[in-house]
């Protein structure tokens, strides 16, 4: 449990609190003089409970990799107050090392926690199988294709075994087709290995198809525009008459 | 296929200089012609391959030195931003003294022994490795730090996990400049002072007019510090396979 208040000193809160955003502010320090700082998030409130799984859109800087970044603690708030389980951040690009192979990658967390080399890749060898990364374990991320080089990240970021993923664009960089295929694969295994989950896409189908809610961001600083619940099963389509639906009004809401 | 066109260079030169040489217009002591230093590394064959060692190992031991100090030298620069500001400037300061007057004074101090050899060599060689570790140090992809962060890694593990590997190419670099430059300094220091060593070979030859054997001398001193090279080539092919990979992946993009 990380507590965060600003500019007052930090108040401790009890677990399972999921994420607690009450009028959060961030502003980056100016760049030079007599520049103004830039504000990235304004007075941003939003209460996450434990397991549930948000996703956030918006125009393109505005602030999403930012709050993501507060979350997880790499950012301090300049003003509000934060709370959130212990969260990790899965980084925009998958940031595999490429001096380590895919299994070392994978349990590159459990090895930073002080497992030893060999007890860390064995309990991330049954993962990388599950999430068919079966018979790559020694290829290094150049040898990966950019779909596998994600599931690695995502390996990675579940093993650090934190209750809440932060996820930046964790399918940006992939083709339309692979993109499909990796979200049918993040329910899967998000099925196996329940979560809090925060993901920041810029792909407003791809929030209403993975999402509980999908948060609409107005362009920076960062403000909620809307909160759209997605009342419908998993699996879901891009096709699905509820996702349609869903889609139209995030993008009205984003336009707005 | 690599080493044609460097071949194709050097047999051309040769060929001009032994035409020269036969010519006549010079003395063979002020210039002898190829053959007639291929014909030194024969005849003095013994005389040359033991004074080969004596240097080859300073050179060496020296490399190995230098590489141990600027290696410890940049990460403690890159660790500590008051080490920075106290140590960096006289690093810089180091490489202006002039080897030709430390090199006299070291062998008053050490004697005609191997110490100053290995001390002028670091000298000369310390430097470019602990700007090329320094510079890597500092390139580290700041993506990668706040992977580190996120994954709660001390600041011993981000080192262990990215910095060390990020900055080793860089200390190869390093390295490879410090061999070319390693053999020119263990030459200057067996000038200063010394009873063996190819650079003691050179010195003795040239007054006696063995002008032949100081050229057979100097192409075994070339040939060695290519072959340093070609190790530290290997070295990394061995030791960062990734990075070359890296930049072919990222000029594709």
């Amino acid at each position: 449990m990380r507590t965060t208040m600003a500019p007052s000193p930090a108040s401790v809160t009890r677990d399972p609190a999921g994420v607690l955003l009450k009028g959060v502010c961030f502003s980056y320090p100016a760049q030079r003089r007599r520049m103004a700082p830039v504000a990235a998030i304004d007075a941003l409130s939003l209460t996450i409970e434990p397991g549930e799984f948000v996703a956030f859109v918006g125009p393109s800087g505005c602030g999403k990799t930012t709050l993501l970044e507060l979350v997880c603690g790499l950012l301090a708030a300049t003003g509000g107050q934060l709370e959130s389980d212990d969260a990790v951040l899965m980084p925009q690009r998958d940031q595999l090392l490429p001096w380590l192979d895919a299994l070392g990658n994978a349990a590159l967390a459990q090895r930073i926690q002080g497992a030893g080399r060999e007890q860390a890749r064995a309990s991330a060898r049954p993962l990388m199988q599950q999430l068919g990364l079966g018979g790559f374990e020694h290829a290094r991320p150049y040898e990966l294709s950019g779909g596998m080089r994600q599931r690695v990240a995502f390996l990675r970021t579940l093993l650090s075994g934190k209750p809440v993923l932060c996820l930046d664009e964790p399918f940006g960089a992939l083709d339309a087709l692979t993109r499909a295929e990796m979200r049918d694969w993040l329910v899967t295994a998000l099925v196996a290995q329940p979560r809090t989950t925060l993901l920041v896409t810029h792909d407003v189908e791809e929030a209403c198809v993975l999402a509980d809610r999908v948060v609409v961001l107005s362009p920076r600083p960062a403000r909620v525009r809307a909160v759209l619940a997605v009342d419908a099963p998993r699996p879901r389509r891009a096709t699905d008459p509820v996702v349609v639906a869903l889609r139209e009004r995030a993008l009205e809401a984003l336009a707005a | 296929m690599m080493l044609v066109l460097p071949a194709l260079i050097v047999v051309g030169l040769l060929a001009i200089w032994e035409a020269y040489a036969r010519s006549g217009a010079v003395d063979d002591f002020i210039l002898p012609a190829p053959t007639e230093v291929v014909q030194a590394l024969v005849d003095d064959g013994a005389l040359l391959w033991d004074n080969f060692w004596v240097t080859a190992g300073e050179v060496g031991l020296g490399i190995l030195a230098a590489l141990l100090v600027g290696g410890l030298l940049a990460i403690a620069i890159h660790l500590s931003a008051v080490l920075r500001r106290a140590l960096y400037p006289l690093l810089v300061g180091s490489q202006a003294v002039p080897i030709v007057i430390v090199a006299p004074l070291l062998v008053i101090w050490f004697g005609f022994g191997i110490v100053p050899k290995l001390g002028i060599i670091a000298l000369v060689c310390f430097f470019p490795v602990v700007v090329t570790t320094l510079d890597a140090l500092a390139a580290v992809d700041p993506e990668q730090r706040k992977l580190m962060r996120t994954l709660d890694a001390t600041r011993w593990q981000e080192f262990r996990w990215v910095e060390a590997p990020a900055a080793l190419p860089g200390a190869l670099s390093g390295a490879k400049i410090a061999v070319a430059v390693a053999v020119i300094g263990a030459v200057f220091a067996e000038y200063a002072g010394s009873s063996e060593g190819l650079g003691n070979v050179i010195l003795q030859a040239t007054p006696q007019l063995e002008t032949a054997r100081a050229y057979a001398a100097v192409a075994l001193l070339a040939a060695f510090a290519v072959l340093l090279f070609s190790l530290l080539s290997l070295a990394e092919r061995l030791l960062v396979p990734w990075a070359r990979r890296d930049t072919e992946w990222s000029t594709r993009r």
